[in-house]
């Protein structure tokens, strides 16, 4: 009824490998072998398309890849199925690179702090995910400060301050239920009064059909803005690498809501594919900028998409 | 997100039955549909596969071919087949052999098994229980304080000796303490794992043979992808487990990795969990998953979100003052903004069942701006005037127009969409009264 009323009338790419080889064991090996074969058939369409879909790229995409890959088969009298498993393989890398390529170019400038949001669902790693962004940003010789805005969640904000001393970083913390965007405030202060270089803000996970939670990373937003107006100068989403669908649908609702400029894939380092990668770029074209591939601080590495579908593709690092 | 199954599956009839009769060949169409319908509810492609075959051979028996409304067949079909393969509602937990009853909490890094220790331990006192919480994660930071956060939020005591000791002697301890104090259920927290991490599975199944649980129970995320059936079933195969809790099912996650689990390893999914509230955990309903993964629309869920922002009272007071005829314009405005707290009120009309194309028509042109726009109108208007809309003749709406920054026909079309909506709601009141409504709610949508 209520419906009426609007009714209008009228580089550390050797790490990424690393972790990645797992993940290559699975079925993206089986890729590369589904076509040593001797011939194109529809069976190694079928076929491929299932292993996409297992890997997490989804049904849309996988029958997309599928069919330009059969479009450029036919309209290229390709017979030799290894050169069909390059295109295939450019396909993929393409797919990655045109998000790649809106990847914003993202300045330190001297006196002003590069502040950096996190944001991301329950359970997806962010904590984490803080901690190796401030061991990679402190790899620059930068000076890194962290804010503890998880104040939700029991003990996140313990968490930040156990990962700050192993990796000696300061964090800005107040207690448990307290107002994140008082933390963000203070934390903005502190980093124009230290010098700070990079700021790290943590956010409580949240899903993202929760609207109000959601609108209150909005609020946090303009309170960065208030000191810096540029900032937050990068928004990371991370999402878990064992997501299925539902990544996608996460990633266009913190869009909505904050203005993502970068995503981390966490938990490479298992079984699962990131397949939703695909998804993501393809239908948002936001930049998959990190992935994270382990527990200790160290385990991150910039996402360069020729290397992970290559990883993917190849054993060992071997060539075509 | 998703075209629902339902709206595919009429399409594809649709565009077929124009032809007259339809084909094996168009049920072939339905069950590619069927098929699609769960892999992007993350049911596990093998799954799907097996699934589709089963819907298959009932939809030929029960002769779709024939019916007059063959998508509603299909789905029929789908959805008990669903129900079956999804087994029986939440079990409740298996009884201990000898008490203490203990609980153990398995699953990957994330999936929410600290919170649903946490959960467990609330739903059991609530049965009369005595819980203890154990805090066998030494490895996360601050895991441990998590729990003993929780523990002390919810006043059930938690048994931790810090990070320093083997996680098998911290869970061996704590039986003897529960024991001695006479705890009963003990629930612990194993810290998260990949399935593919050999040490940290020994490490279960070392706790497991020290302290013989009575229930292994998973957890997993709703939202897990293809994924979800390599890990349940190395955690089965490895450890053991005798049930699943599925989390974070108050996302809008399809929920599919729940039907791989199950069809896979077999394990009873046990609870579900709706929310970061530590009271946020039921028993499992298989048709509210089964409608879920087919995208069936979840009024349930809806309702539960009406409830949360709005209180009982204060609903059945606006009802009663709905039904009487006596609702006007502030009351409305009122309605409003707590339709605005529950979310995009595109989200919300997801979550109605059989909303048809047409419905998503509508849906496509209602933005926040619409809101606005509403509200405008009403806050352009006196105290008087929304108590009493009869009053506003033809100045009175330009000034509203006016002062709303929109056309006096809109103002017009806002006055008489709110009568008819008015005269409406005291016609369901009679029939309230009759017994023919639920009561209890604030407000009645579409």
């Amino acid at each position: 009824m209520i419906l009426k009323f609007f009714r209008r009338k009228s580089e550390p790419d050797v790490q990424m490998a690393q972790g990645l080889e797992k993940t290559r064991r699975g079925v993206f090996l089986e890729i590369t072998r589904l076509f040593e074969r001797d011939t194109l058939d529809d069976d190694l369409y079928e076929e491929l398309e299932m292993l996409l879909i297992q890997a997490d790229v989804g049904w849309d995409v996988s029958q997309k890849l599928v069919a330009d890959l059969q479009a450029r088969v036919k309209q290229g009298g390709i017979t030799d199925p290894l050169l069909a498993r390059e295109i295939l393989r450019e396909e993929m890398i393409s797919l990655l690179e045109s998000a790649s390529r809106n990847r914003r170019v993202k300045i330190l400038q001297r006196g002003v702090p590069f502040v950096i949001m996190v944001v991301g669902v329950n359970g997806v790693g962010k904590t984490t995910s803080i901690a190796k962004l401030a061991a990679y940003h402190q790899g620059f010789g930068r000076n890194v400060l962290i804010a503890a805005g998880d104040t939700f969640r029991a003990a996140a904000i313990d968490q930040v301050q156990v990962w700050g001393e192993r990796i000696g970083v300061p964090v800005i913390a107040h207690e448990q239920g307290s107002d994140p965007g008082a933390i963000v405030f203070d934390a903005m202060q502190a980093a124009h009064a230290r010098g700070v270089d990079v700021l790290i803000v943590d956010t409580a996970g949240r899903l993202h059909t929760k609207h109000n939670l959601m609108a209150e990373l909005s609020k946090l937003r303009r309170i960065m803005q208030k000191t810096v107006p540029e900032a937050p100068q990068e928004t990371i989403l991370v999402i878990d690498a064992t997501t299925g669908q539902n990544g996608l649908v996460q990633a266009k609702e913190f869009a909505a809501a904050v203005d993502i400029s970068d995503i981390l894939i966490a938990k490479l380092d298992g079984t699962a594919k990131g397949g939703i990668a695909f998804s993501v770029a393809k239908e948002l074209g936001t930049p998959i900028s990190y992935v994270g591939t382990g527990e200790k601080a160290t385990d991150l590495a910039e996402f360069r998409p020729d290397t992970y579908v290559d990883s993917l593709f190849f054993g060992e690092g071997e060539g075509f | 997100m998703f075209e629902t199954l339902t709206d595919r599956l009429n399409e594809t009839f649709a565009r077929l039955g124009r032809k007259g009769r339809l084909t094996e060949q168009d049920v072939e169409d339905a069950m590619r549909e069927v098929r699609r319908a769960l892999l992007e509810a993350d049911v596990n492609f093998k799954v799907a596969k097996d699934f589709v075959a089963a819907v298959r051979e009932r939809a030929i028996g029960q002769d779709v071919l024939h019916s007059l409304t063959p998508a509603q067949t299909v789905i029929g079909i789908a959805n008990e087949e669903l129900i079956r393969v999804l087994g029986e509602d939440g079990q409740g937990l298996l009884p201990p052999e000898r008490p203490p009853q203990i609980l153990m909490l398995v699953g990957l890094q994330g999936s929410g098994k600290t919170t649903h220790a946490a959960k467990l331990a609330v739903h059991l006192r609530k049965q009369g229980r005595t819980p203890v919480l154990v805090a066998a994660d030494v490895y996360r930071p601050a895991a441990v304080n998590q729990l003993q956060a929780l523990g002390k939020q919810i006043g059930i005591p938690v048994y931790e000796e810090g990070t320093g000791h083997d996680p098998v002697d911290i869970a061996a301890n704590a039986l003897q303490f529960a024991r001695e104090r006479g705890y009963n259920p003990v629930i612990i927290d194993t810290a998260g794992r990949l399935q593919i991490d050999d040490r940290l599975m020994q490490e279960l199944v070392n706790i497991r043979d020290r302290v013989h649980p009575t229930e292994i129970l998973l957890v997993a995320d709703a939202m897990t992808g293809q994924e979800a059936v390599s890990v349940a079933q190395t955690f089965n195969e490895r450890v053991g487990a005798s049930g699943l809790i599925l989390t974070k099912m108050d996302g809008d996650a399809r929920g599919g990795a729940a039907l791989s689990i199950r069809a896979v390893t077999g394990v009873p999914i046990k609870f579900i969990g709706t929310g970061e509230k530590l009271d946020a955990l039921e028993p499992f309903h298989a048709d509210r998953l089964a409608g879920r993964i087919l995208g069936m629309g979840d009024i349930l869920s809806l309702i539960e979100r009406a409830q949360e922002t709005t209180t009982e009272e204060d609903a059945v007071e606006m009802q009663e003052r709905l039904f009487k005829g006596q609702f006007n314009l502030e009351d409305f405005l009122e309605q409003l903004q707590k339709i605005k707290q529950m979310g995009p009120l595109t989200q919300l009309l997801e979550m109605i069942p059989g909303l048809g194309a047409q419905m998503r028509q509508a849906k496509a042109e209602i933005s926040d701006d619409d809101y606005k726009r509403v509200e405008a109108i009403i806050y352009s208007m006196t105290y008087d005037e929304r108590r009493n809309p009869d009053v506003i003749g033809r100045r009175r709406t330009a000034r509203i127009a006016k002062g709303s920054g929109t056309s006096i026909q809109e103002v017009k079309q806002l006055l008489k969409q709110f009568e008819e909506m008015k005269r409406m709601m005291s016609q369901m009141g009679r029939m309230a009264k009759k017994g023919k409504m639920p009561r209890g709610l604030p407000f009645k949508m579409g």
